[in-house]
């Protein structure tokens, strides 16, 4: 099974949720996760994040749902790291 | 649920940052009903003896109206600014929002906001109304219901005030006594003018 370990996003969201809260929402759909978010740069209404998630299994979908439900836009995709785990 | 619920509105007033305008549309409107009480039962006061019940219909009336007025025109207003608003981050975003919390936000705290503007003025006018309301139920109050009802308007003025100084991080005391002389002057201005 291909398995998601880490990624590493470009993501512009709205000031409000902030950093922390938009944070928690990310660890929160991830189960087992460490989520990194760094404020890369501050506009009137927005800010832009880098945000790096690593989990066991990463469901990218559900992390790309929960950025949009937090308002946020997924720019890029930055970096990868998947493995090929052998199935059980 | 109730608990979820009220984690969902704080949410969403806090990623619009509503907060502030709830708060202030609840002293607002809160002051409204109780100076509006504290008026319609001194003029009931210095008018000849009218029966209970015509005092608490009267009385009764005008909170339904203030409630009412204040759920619609702050629903109304509040609609407006979020969808303002939200149309403004999507133009930032260059995204649609529609899917997002901020959407959800846009249409649900103008009814958060309207239920807080609607409702104080409302309950407010029924704890100043309670004296009048047990008295009518055939409840012996120690003193005249009307004096106490005037008497809670002023406790409530008062703690209105209170609230403020609290919000401003000044004298609680000072702020208190401010919205009770407002209170004082609108019952001195009610003498002068009323029970002819």
């Amino acid at each position: 099974m291909i398995a998601v370990k880490r990624v590493v996003l470009d993501v512009l969201k709205p000031h409000q949720p902030n950093a922390l809260e938009f944070c928690q929402a990310l660890s929160a759909a991830v189960e087992g996760s460490t989520v990194r978010v760094t404020v890369i740069a501050v506009d009137e209404k927005t800010e832009s994040l880098e945000v790096s998630v690593e989990a066991t299994l990463i469901d990218f979908d559900l992390l790309q749902a929960v950025i949009s439900k937090m308002g946020g836009a997924l720019h890029s995709i930055d970096e990868v790291e998947v493995k090929n785990e052998p199935s059980i | 649920m109730l608990m979820n619920i009220y984690r969902k509105a704080e949410f969403l007033l806090n990623i619009t940052r509503s907060q502030g305008i709830a708060r202030r549309y609840f002293v607002v409107n809160g002051f409204d009903g109780a100076l509006t009480m504290l008026g319609m039962i001194l003029g009931f006061q210095l008018s000849a003896s009218a029966p209970l019940s015509i005092t608490i219909n009267a009385c009764l009336g005008a909170a339904i109206a203030l409630g009412v007025s204040g759920a619609s025109s702050a629903y109304i207003s509040e609609l407006a600014e979020r969808r303002h608003a939200l149309i403004k981050l999507e133009e930032a975003m260059l995204e649609d929002l529609q899917e997002s919390a901020h959407s959800e936000a846009a249409r649900w705290v103008p009814m958060i906001i309207a239920l807080v503007n609607g409702s104080a003025p409302l309950f407010i006018s029924l704890v100043i109304l309670s004296p009048l309301l047990l008295t009518h139920a055939g409840i012996v109050l120690p003193i005249s219901p009307l004096f106490l009802a005037i008497i809670l308007a002023l406790i409530i003025v008062f703690l209105l005030g209170v609230f403020l100084g609290r919000i401003a991080g000044t004298s609680w005391l000072r702020s208190g006594l401010q919205t009770l002389f407002i209170a004082i002057t609108t019952s001195v201005l009610i003498f002068l003018f009323t029970g002819y």
